[in-house]
């Protein structure tokens, strides 16, 4: 991408603190899973071996098939693993929902994303502005988002700093995110759409305050605004969607694209 | 509406979008003719339609299912090797299939491999062994056996009619709403999908209830439910799944189809819809179905890895209530599929710790396998090497599974690669490996010889360094970020790893080659490698108290059951041959043609759905109810086989076990 580079793997390098909570939490129980996992390779190449017909040294007991000892240590090592994993699962399942505020001391910037075919709208409600494609925001400060889909279901995605969720029409998910510092990300939408798929992914720019500043004062100098009528030519489908942006927003426009499927509010 | 004699069938259904899809149609079509052709230039029509098609004995409607599973092995094998190979090039480019098609083949690849290659595959390996190791003369219902049998037929022949005529669906495997729904996707392709996973799972439907009731009402005299082989214990557990999971399955797709056909809004966006009701439904069948698949599995590897260590199954009752644990959390869990949907932390926190609950039985029948291997005679028969190669790739899956039931990982890694790598980590070495291993162990009692051991182990090679080559770069491309149905991307980085995932499915070709080269290596020297005793390999369970292949009616004289290794241990009082005072006439089912005709109307109707053909939809659904109402009303079912011909097959199998060297 122009001016961007990648990371090359996302999951494993990742540049904010919830995707880096997730990844080593991945880790932690990859390690885990280890006590259970290297005895079971351990025991299936020594056994086949050393008890194999022809050659093997091991004893032969046809008729033994049980032990009780041997059974509690199969159940309950598995189970005691289990539960560790289950306790930690309780835990960061409820620090890392998605749904949570970050860092409550700071107040986040909220960004409406709608989900397109194929491409994503990103709008700035405090702001009034808007943008396709390109998702701007302060580095250091925590990102708020508002997530609905116009279409199919998605799935909303920026692999170095958190985890996705889905984008559904009628309906509102929310995601919390935190770059740690600036740097420039791909977004995209994981849950396959039809025949713009492969394209419908973004640019997630974390700027520096100033930096942020001049990219909204450089959106507020586009001709272009979004109305309904505008909004309903940006939603037909498109592939490969350039990234766009809009100097001024329909007060509400993103409860009104909700809106339109629950019926509750005719547009 | 302007109403047309077919539909909105016109010539435009012909595959005229890209040279691929041509290609595809016609394979499809000269493969058929093929078949028409040789049946027809070798005379064997007739042989054909009374000594299979029609036949109810449940070892032929078992080896028909296998069949048909091989066949679409082979084609759902062409869509991932088409799969693979699209996307090693398609860097910077639109490689050589155009999305629409791409989106097409992932689609069949999921739906033919679980719904017509893994369904059959088990249900007909039960089918033949089953009634055999409980020590019965057939299934429960003979007759719906070969209705079941002819559903899943009639669904197999609509995808891959939907080759030639039409287009598949583009939704993949899971048919997603509001996708899948008339609004997005006008055309044939999500209604092929519809009405050939109904057919065939009303067909398993069926099964199900066979099953059961055949493991719970036919077994031997003695044969206690705590004697029962692994594989009928893993059956009947299936069994069950089939029966409670299949109807959600049903309800989902016809739902679906409401909304598609009459504009109902179910799972539409607007009016009420809702997609994630369907997403759960679906799942709510599909994550039993993962269990339907692999628990059958794991009861083969367990009578493999017994018999080839030459000693009896550690911790058999463990592994009794391992498995009917598994079958009991399956229905438990299956949110985790849709974590990412935005349900609370305390919904995502109990499914995420339900599933990882799953692994600890699970983990318990892995270290009951080692222990039977502990302290064994171990060889190494193609069917060892499959468990073996199981057991240790399994694992891995296991942990990837872990890792995916943690619902913050899986906010990271679901929809990737890591997903469709972990799936398949589950499924070809859970499942398939295992059917395999069924395959070239049971061969000898489905058709009275052995196969041939090394392009056995030559496939077992071929087949674990292709999934390994396969499916663990996916892995790394997951860590990577890349979605999974991606037909074309722009990252450099990922193509090294794709070229390899295109190779890994290159060795599984070689593997897949194998197979059919050991089959037909084996048939050529099938008279050096007859199986005359019916028990080559030393076996423990009652299936090879029969011969190979056996009596129609399996056993003249039921079988007394005092042990778990009920064969074992009749061999070791040495009377497993004993010979009865006299024979009894042997009841038995006729041959039916319903079956076929229930299977062929099935498709009708579901091809006429599909195309808006509603004459013939009509006709058709009046005609299936018309046969089994006619059906019904056949009282003589069953012919009687007397006793004086149940004594000349005996004396003859046994001149053949004096010969084999067994008594």
């Amino acid at each position: 991408m122009d001016g961007c580079t990648l990371i090359r793997a996302p999951l494993l390098h990742p540049a904010g603190p919830v995707a880096l909570a997730e990844r080593d939490l991945l880790f932690t129980a990859v390690l885990v899973m280890l006590i259970v996992i290297v005895p079971v390779f351990i025991m299936a190449f020594l056994f086949a071996w050393r008890y194999r017909a022809f050659g093997g040294r091991g004893r032969y007991t046809p008729e033994w098939s049980y032990s009780a000892k041997i059974d509690a240590v199969i159940w309950l090592v598995p189970a005691a693993i289990v539960a560790a994993l289950g306790y930690l699962l309780w835990n960061e399942t409820h620090r890392l929902d998605p749904y949570r505020q970050l860092d409550p001391g700071t107040e986040a910037l909220e960004v409406e994303v709608v989900a397109q075919n194929w491409k994503w709208l990103f709008i700035y409600p405090e702001l009034g502005i808007a943008s396709v494609n390109e998702l701007a925001f302060p580095s250091g400060r925590p990102l708020s988002l508002k997530i609905t889909s116009d279409t199919v279901m998605n799935s909303f995605f920026i692999p170095a700093l958190g985890g996705q969720i889905y984008a559904m029409a009628g309906m509102q998910t929310r995601l919390n995110l935190l770059a740690d510092k600036p740097g420039c990300f791909r977004g995209r939408n994981m849950q396959y759409s039809g025949d713009g798929f492969p394209e419908q992914h973004f640019k997630a720019l974390a700027l520096p305050r100033k930096d942020f500043d001049s990219w909204v004062a450089n959106v507020r100098k586009s001709p272009r605004t979004l109305d309904r009528t505008t909004y309903r030519a940006l939603a037909a489908p498109s592939i490969g969607h350039p990234v766009s942006y809009y100097s001024g927003v329909t007060p509400n426009l993103f409860d009104s694209i909700i809106a339109k499927y629950t019926g509750g509010h005719p547009e | 509406m302007e109403m047309r004699i077919l539909g909105r069938l016109t010539a435009d259904a012909l595959p005229f979008y890209s040279w691929v899809a041509v290609g595809g149609a016609v394979v499809t079509v000269l493969g058929f003719l093929t078949v028409v052709g040789v049946i027809t230039w070798l005379g064997k029509w007739r042989y054909l339609w009374n000594e299979w098609l029609t036949s109810l004995d449940h070892k032929r409607i078992g080896i028909m299912y296998v069949v048909v599973a091989l066949v679409m092995l082979l084609r759902g094998f062409v869509d991932a090797i088409m799969m693979r190979a699209q996307q090693a090039f398609a860097l910077n480019s639109d490689g050589y299939l155009p999305p629409e098609h791409f989106d097409q083949i992932f689609s069949s690849h999921g739906t033919i491999m679980i719904f017509f290659m893994a369904m059959p595959f088990l249900t007909g390996l039960i089918n033949i062994i089953v009634p055999q190791q409980i020590g019965a003369r057939d299934v429960a219902f003979p007759f719906m056996n070969s209705v079941s049998l002819w559903l899943t037929a009639a669904g197999a022949s609509l995808v891959l009619v939907s080759l030639v005529i039409g287009r598949f669906s583009t939704a993949g495997w899971s048919g997603y709403p509001p996708y899948s729904g008339a609004e997005y996707n006008p055309g044939v392709g999500v209604d092929y999908w519809i009405w050939a996973i109904q057919a065939s799972g009303i067909g398993t439907t069926l099964s199900g209830i066979n099953f059961i009731v055949t493991i719970l009402k036919r077994r031997a005299p003695g044969m206690r439910l705590m004697r029962m082989p692994l594989f009928c214990w893993t059956a009947l557990a299936s069994s069950i799944l089939m029966i409670f999971a299949f109807p959600a399955l049903t309800v989902a797709t016809a739902t679906l189809a409401l909304d598609r056909i009459f504009g109902m809004h179910f799972f539409t966006n607007a009016e009420g819809g809702n997609m994630m009701n369907y997403t759960n439904l679906f799942w709510i069948w599909g994550h039993p179905e993962v269990y339907i698949l692999i628990l059958p599995a794991f009861g083969i590897y367990s009578e493999v890895v017994a018999n080839f260590s030459a000693k009896r199954l550690f911790g058999y009752t463990s592994l009794v209530y391992a498995t009917m644990t598994i079958a009991l959390l399956s229905f438990t869990v299956w949110l985790h599929h849709f974590f990412t949907m935005g349900a609370s932390a305390n919904v995502n926190a109990f499914f995420g710790i339900a599933t990882m609950v799953i692994a600890v039985p699970t983990g318990v029948k892995v270290f009951d396998w080692l222990m039977t291997m502990f302290r064994g005679r171990i060889t190494f028969h193609p069917s060892m090497l499959w468990t073996l190669g199981f057991i240790v790739t399994f694992v891995i899956g296991g942990m990837t599974g872990v890792l995916l039931a943690l619902p913050p990982v899986n906010y990271l890694v679901h929809n990737s690669t890591f997903l469709v790598a972990h799936f398949h980590n589950m499924l070809i070495p859970g499942a398939l490996f295992g059917y395999f291993a069924g395959y070239m162990y049971w061969f000898p009692k489905a058709f009275g010889f052995t196969l041939e051991a090394r392009w056995g182990k030559r496939a077992f090679w071929c087949w674990i360094i292709g999934f390994y080559l396969a499916f663990m770069p996916l892995y790394v491309l997951g860590f990577m970020g890349m979605a999974r149905r991606t037909e074309h991307y722009d990252i450099a980085a990922w193509q090294p790893l794709l070229i390899v995932a295109a190779l890994g499915a290159l060795v599984v070709l070689a593997g897949i080659t194998s197979l059919v080269i050991q089959l037909i290596t084996s048939i050529r020297n099938r008279d050096n490698a007859r199986d005359l005793t019916g028990d080559p390999w030393d076996g423990r369970t009652l299936e090879w108290l029969t011969a190979s292949p056996p009596a129609p009616y399996n056993f003249a004289i039921l079988p007394q059951v005092w042990d778990i290794d009920a064969f074992h241990d009749m061999k070791r009082r040495s009377v497993a041959y004993a010979r009865p005072e006299r024979y009894e006439d042997i009841l038995l089912p006729k041959n039916s043609g319903a079956g076929v005709v229930l299977g062929g109307l099935a498709f009708t109707f579901g091809f006429a759905v599909v195309w808006h053909i509603w004459w013939a939809a009509i006709a058709a659904l009046i005609a299936i109810l018309g046969t089994a109402v006619a059906r019904s009303f056949r009282d003589r079912t069953e012919f009687r086989l007397p006793a004086g011909e149940v004594k000349e097959i005996e004396d003859r199998r046994l001149r053949d076990l004096a010969k084999g060297g067994a008594i």
